[in-house]
């Protein structure tokens, strides 16, 4: 249990993944001009990690790995180079389930999440989720704790970002830097503020 | 139509770069650039995903159904990066190493699936291809010299070759430890918006509030 608490701290502040690993930056960038907006694909991003890290985890142990075929008498087959295309087809099938699930049942949530939730299969911060769990080759639990804790790690970052942003726009910025630039170089001061956690040691 | 091939190639190094105003393929821009070398086969892989992805998509764009072109995309590109996966894997395991999870983001890398969607569904493979390889140049463009300065100053080095001796090594230059951490790259994409912004006025984006000048009556 414990474990699972420290890897959850780290993936939230340590290994933030907008803002140490930079993944999901352009809708990062491009969906943090108003803080409701912000929160509300933040939280789309929160459920669908929480469910395709797992999900592809479970992929991966039973159908990709050498050996994970065992069970259907493949004992030496090692189809993990597939791993790539099935995790984003995965994904891609999950968010569109989901679209329809949200549709079906909770109608209110569907409206105010409905435009992001197609934006969030190209969305890297997803993907990356997953093959960080391959790279790092989490069981189950762990896959599980990563998936919500990142998706709330990502979401933190960019709800705060709108927050700044929001702020932002009655400064005066030089005119090459406004927009785009400021906010990288937002971001940026962010990220280094970020950085302070890493002397936390778990 | 040579003229427009050209400019097909030309027009997203500056005038419409991938990064800086269409704002896609950000997240590996700002990752893989700490060492010069790994920005070279990160640019190369993109290159060579953008340009293929468009060629085979445009081939394809005729017998594609609207509903299901996104999907059909994907499985293209992913299958392009799963094959560049495999041949730095093959070639290139130490860099391999380095890149981690970043090849396999060039799935979800806007400039592939965006120039797909904006370019490859209307136009002819031929052109199609070029403007692949085009995006592909302006997005390494922009790693390259972001790659440049983080190496440069961050451990005097490019290519790995020492250009300015650092101090424990009983040369001179004192290496700015900064560069090397993920947010410097933030801050040199940043200024080099504002460069870029500064030598062509027209991709300077509009005021939301203007500020009232302080007039002495």
């Amino acid at each position: 249990m414990e474990a699972l608490i420290s890897l959850a701290v780290k993936a939230i502040f340590v290994e933030n993944l907008a803002l140490s690993f930079f993944l999901g930056m352009c809708t990062f960038i491009a969906v943090s001009k108003k803080i409701s907006t912000a929160i509300g694909l933040g939280i789309s991003v929160m459920i669908v990690q929480s469910i395709t890290v797992p999900a592809n985890n479970i992929i991966l142990s039973y159908l990709l790995k050498p050996g994970a075929l065992a069970w259907a008498g493949f004992p030496d087959v090692d189809l993990t180079f597939l791993g790539l295309i099935s995790y984003i087809g995965v994904i891609a099938a999950l968010v569109q389930i989901l679209e329809m699930i949200l549709d079906k049942y909770f109608p209110p949530l569907y409206n105010a999440l409905g435009i992001f939730l197609p934006l969030i299969t190209v969305n890297c911060a997803i993907l990356g989720g997953s093959l960080f769990m391959v790279e790092r080759d989490y069981n189950f639990s762990e896959a599980t704790t990563y998936g919500i804790a990142s998706g709330f790690g990502w979401a933190l970052a960019i709800a705060t970002m709108a927050g700044v942003r929001e702020k932002l726009k009655y400064s005066d910025i030089p005119d090459g830097l406004q927009g785009l630039g400021i906010t990288f170089i937002t971001a940026g001061l962010m990220a280094m503020a970020f950085m302070c956690f890493s002397g936390v040691k778990l | 139509m040579s003229q427009t091939r050209k400019q097909l190639l030309v027009d997203p190094l500056v005038d419409n770069n991938p990064i800086t105003l269409q704002v896609l393929g950000i997240c590996s821009a700002l990752a893989v650039t700490s060492s010069l070398s790994v920005a070279f086969v990160m640019s190369l892989a993109v290159i060579a995903v953008t340009g293929f992805s468009s060629l085979f998509i445009s081939f394809l764009r005729n017998y594609i159904p609207n509903s299901i072109r996104i999907i059909v995309q994907m499985v293209i590109i992913a299958s392009l990066v799963i094959l560049v996966d495999q041949i730095i894997k093959a070639y290139a395991y130490e860099i391999s190493k380095t890149l981690s999870v970043f090849v396999g983001l060039i799935i979800t890398n806007c400039i592939v699936m965006g120039r797909a969607e904006a370019f490859a569904m209307k136009n002819t493979p031929f052109n199609s291809f070029v403007d692949g390889v085009g995006n592909g140049l302006g997005y390494s463009l922009l790693l390259m010299c972001v790659g440049v300065v983080r190496e440069l100053f961050g451990s005097g080095t490019l290519f790995g070759i020492t250009v300015l001796d650092p101090v424990n090594n009983g040369g001179w230059y004192v290496p700015n430890g900064l560069l090397l951490l993920p947010p410097s790259a933030f801050f040199i994409i940043g200024f080099l918006i504002w460069g870029v912004r500064s030598w062509k006025k027209s991709q300077v984006e509009a005021r939301e509030f203007k500020i009232q000048s302080l007039e002495v009556h």
